[in-house]
């Protein structure tokens, strides 16, 4: 028999990005609210103090920020015809833990998405017809506009507090920024951080080939900087510690950095750690959640916590995970194209090429994770879909962002991976190398989806979230082109060696290497029930007082990091809520 | 490669420190000699490995990172002491992975760790098994072979060419990152003697602190690296 605890108006479920925003916003309508937390408590001080925190082999190899498998893990299959196996020990992506989620450990880079990628399908449509899409990509349009998120966009990153230089403010397109993104009605809240060495290397042959290079957009303070609620930043010294680690001196945008000290002092929020919700609690008609059950970790034993209101802000395969769990919808079968729990699950297509000039001081360790110059000329605004054969774009960066030597030691190839060679070639090249990024976008497919698993479970006994996923030619083919076209622009540099990391036709997933914690997908926006779980509000179709925030309302994903466009949904969320839910709860159109 | 200025040669530096303890203090630069020096690894107190495992990570790590040519070895840099204090870790015993059955130790490697066995459990299985290959085709255990004959078998290993069973798989690539871990990682996890890795690379541990860096193009960060507990080389 499960404990029941006092009956709240908000019941919020995970407390990273979109869970503090969800607190602190929804507090201020005076509502009487709890998260819970299925991880422990952390904040600046004392869990993230120098110098403990700058510790590779802790954080950044043994990834005691993270989730741990042993806790909650999924399984992992490429193909229908494959065997999922579990994801036992942490590799290709790293779901954070604990208070502040993952957006603690971040690198920091925050972008919004460009207006035609919201408009996907219409703007494939409106320019080379339906006919390009490939079989089998679920290529859709957000159900909201640039314009309408555009405020919300602002508002996060005031809330965040991101360093940049607007290219496109109120239309008017300036010298240094980004040209090719989508308005800004306001520029970003502080200038630019300094450029590094290896990112001006970078920015002069990209001005040279006639490309418009700017100042990646940083969740890293570039000078003294309250925020909206109150709180405090300081610039960043460039330590080299921001992904897999929190930010030791308030210089990361994180829920810690910038909301959480203001909502804990409201006395309508609590919050429990150690609280892992287990199911969303539906009431008997089916139509909406009476609360949810949770495992009290302290306790030992299952709690109910009744609620009004269910926001469900854990990391996007959590909370796949939970509304397949709780029924908050049907599970996707790929076979028909019904159902939409776990439909459209994807993620990001990466490569780079790296450059060693020997004679050149980069100092890796000097950077921070959102550093660097970027250029946006082969974006998703700015490819020919039609005649390069690929529905995509990419940005390209290059900025030290940490010389960690453990995980950090670029070496030419052919380079020894041990013995007298390896060891000559580590204090040869190490700090003579730098790198350029392509960050590419990832579409949906039919293929690659997530339900849960019919073998394994986890501690509660549940079971596993089971993810299909691989890599699709369409994707492939845009990863081929940026290598076309970065390697010529690394060749004008002059290294004395160059090396590209592109994934070829072909290519097969694997769970080894790190590739990026952008999961998105999985309870996807949409105008009706029938595509999607979660309406342009992020209000479930299944249960209107449940609302799912987070990437998995992506339809598909975008060609950068995702925090922005989480962030202004989160915001976009929640001011429905306050505007229109709160007086009259219903389903919202 | 470059001595700095106003420092000892590198290179003999890193010769005194692996002459071992019955050196310390003589040819070592006074920035050193805040480093205790610790038991010698003849005398260093095992929580993990045994005698036989013990006796194969001092050879193996030894040729994984050879003492010879610049920079320190895994013996200087004391990696077998690191491998042993995280294999009786929690890294060692896998406490945060997912490990419930059932396991296809065979799958291919790309679907990541699937073995039942933790890393602790593939050192202890592996070794023998390696050792039983080394005799069968060099003549003698990995640690009593030539140099020549240990890289030729490690070759081997690295190659897949030592038939271990399925569940042994991972067995060289824990081997050579924990190597590389141990080397690299902070000292206080027992490797990485006295930050002389640091120093060879030029990394300055965990000084954390840039803020007149980033625009100082092309010149060569001068400063040594400092530890979490507050060495400094």
């Amino acid at each position: 028999m499960a404990r029941q605890e006092k009956k709240k108006d908000v019941v919020i479920v995970g407390l990273g990005w979109t869970g503090s925003i969800a607190g602190i916003e929804l507090a201020q309508e005076g509502l009487d609210i709890v998260a819970l937390e299925r991880g422990h408590d952390q904040d600046t001080v004392p869990n993230f103090e120098y110098p403990q925190q700058i510790d590779e082999l802790k954080y950044g190899v043994r990834l005691k920020m993270m989730q741990k498998p042993s806790q909650q893990t999924l399984t992992v299959r490429r193909n229908d015809g494959e065997t999922a196996l579990p994801y036992r020990s942490l590799g290709s992506f790293l779901p954070g833990n604990g208070v502040g989620g993952a957006g603690t450990h971040w690198n920091g880079l925050n972008w919004r998405p460009q207006p035609v990628e919201l408009k996907l399908r219409s703007h494939v449509r409106d320019n080379w017809g339906e006919q390009i899409i490939p079989e089998g990509m679920n290529l859709r349009d957000y159900p909201i506009s640039y314009d309408e998120m555009e405020p919300f966009f602002t508002q996060f990153e005031k809330v965040a507090g991101i360093s940049g230089y607007a290219g496109n403010l109120n239309g008017e397109i300036r010298e240094g920024g980004n040209p090719f993104e989508g308005w800004r009605s306001e520029d970003y809240p502080m200038p630019p951080l300094p450029t590094t060495y290896d990112a001006s290397k970078f920015r002069d042959a990209a001005k040279a080939m006639g490309y418009h290079p700017f100042e990646a957009p940083a969740g890293i303070a570039s000078t003294a900087y309250v925020n909206p609620y109150g709180m405090q930043m300081g610039p960043c010294n460039f330590c080299g510690f921001c992904e897999r680690y929190g930010c030791y001196q308030y210089s990361k945008s994180s829920p810690q950095t910038s909301i959480l000290g203001a909502l804990k002092r409201m006395p309508n929020f609590e919050y429990r750690t150690k609280s892992e919700v287990l199911r969303v609690e539906l009431a008997a008609d089916g139509k909406t959640a009476t609360g949810v059950t949770y495992w009290d970790e302290e306790a030992g034993e299952e709690v109910f916590q009744p609620a009004d209101i269910v926001i469900l802000s854990s990391y996007q395969l959590n909370n796949v995970h939970l509304m397949l769990l709780s029924g908050l919808g049907e599970a996707y079968n790929p076979l028909t194209g019904e159902g939409t729990l776990g439909k459209n699950y994807a993620y990001q297509m990466n490569g780079g090429v790296s450059m060693f000039f020997k004679e050149d001081n980069f100092n890796p360790f000097v950077g921070h994770g959102a550093n660097g110059q970027v250029i946006d000329d082969f974006s998703i605004s700015q490819n020919d879909f039609g005649a390069e054969g690929f529905i995509g774009g990419s940005y390209w960066r290059a900025g030290t962002f940490n010389g960690q030597p453990i995980r950090n030691m670029p070496l030419p190839k052919g380079t020894p991976s041990w013995g007298a060679g390896w060891k000559q070639g580590i204090g040869e090249w190490y700090g003579h190398a730098m790198s350029i990024g392509s960050h590419g976008s990832h579409m949906s497919y039919a293929n690659n989806h997530l339900d849960l698993d019919p073998t394994y479970t986890d501690r509660h006994g549940r079971p596993l979230m089971r993810m299909t996923f691989n890599w699709q030619d369409n994707d492939l083919r845009m990863n081929q082109f940026m290598k076309r076209k970065m390697e010529p622009l690394a060749a004008s540099m002059n290294p004395d060696i160059m090396q590209a990391g592109f994934k070829d036709i072909g290519a097969q997933y694997d769970v080894r290497p790190y590739q990026t914690t952008h999961n998105t997908g999985g309870h996807i926006m949409a105008e009706n029930a029938r595509e999607g779980a979660v309406n342009r509000y992020s209000q479930t179709f299944k249960a209107h007082n449940v609302f799912a925030m987070g990437a998995g309302n992506f339809v598909q994903n975008t060609q950068y990091n995702p925090t922005g466009l989480v962030g202004g949904l989160a915001y976009h969320t929640v001011h429905a809520i306050r505007t229109q839910y709160l007086s009259n709860p219903r389903p919202l159109v | 490669m470059t001595d700095l200025p106003g420092y000892p040669s590198r290179r003999s530096f890193l010769k005194a420190t692996a002459a071992g303890a019955a050196l310390s203090g003589l040819a070592l630069p006074a920035s050193a000699q805040q480093v205790p020096q610790p038991v010698s690894l003849d005398d260093y107190q095992r929580e993990y490995l045994n005698a036989e495992e013990w006796a194969f990570i001092m050879a193996a790590t030894a040729r994984l990172i050879p003492s010879e040519g610049d920079g320190p070895g895994a013996i200087e840099a004391r990696v077998p002491v690191f491998i042993d204090r995280q294999l009786a870790s929690d890294y060692g015993t896998a406490d945060d992975w997912y490990m419930e059955g059932p396991h296809d130790a065979s799958a291919e490697p790309a679907r990541g760790w699937q073995t039942p066995l933790n890393p602790a459990e593939v050192y202890r299985q592996a070794i023998p098994a390696f050792n039983d290959w080394c005799t069968q085709a060099h003549g003698a255990v990995f640690a009593e072979l030539s140099v020549e004959q240990q890289d030729a078998a490690l070759t081997s290993l690295q190659n897949g060419d030592v038939a271990l069973a399925p569940e042994l798989r991972e067995f060289w690539g824990i081997l050579l990152g924990n190597t590389k871990e141990g080397y690299f990682a902070d000292p206080q996890y027992g490797g990485n003697h006295g930050m002389q890795s640091w120093v060879y690379i030029g990394f300055p541990g965990a000084r954390a602190a840039y803020r007149e860096w980033p625009e100082r193009h092309n010149v060569k960060y001068p400063l040594g690296p400092v530890s979490i507990s507050g060495e400094r080389a």
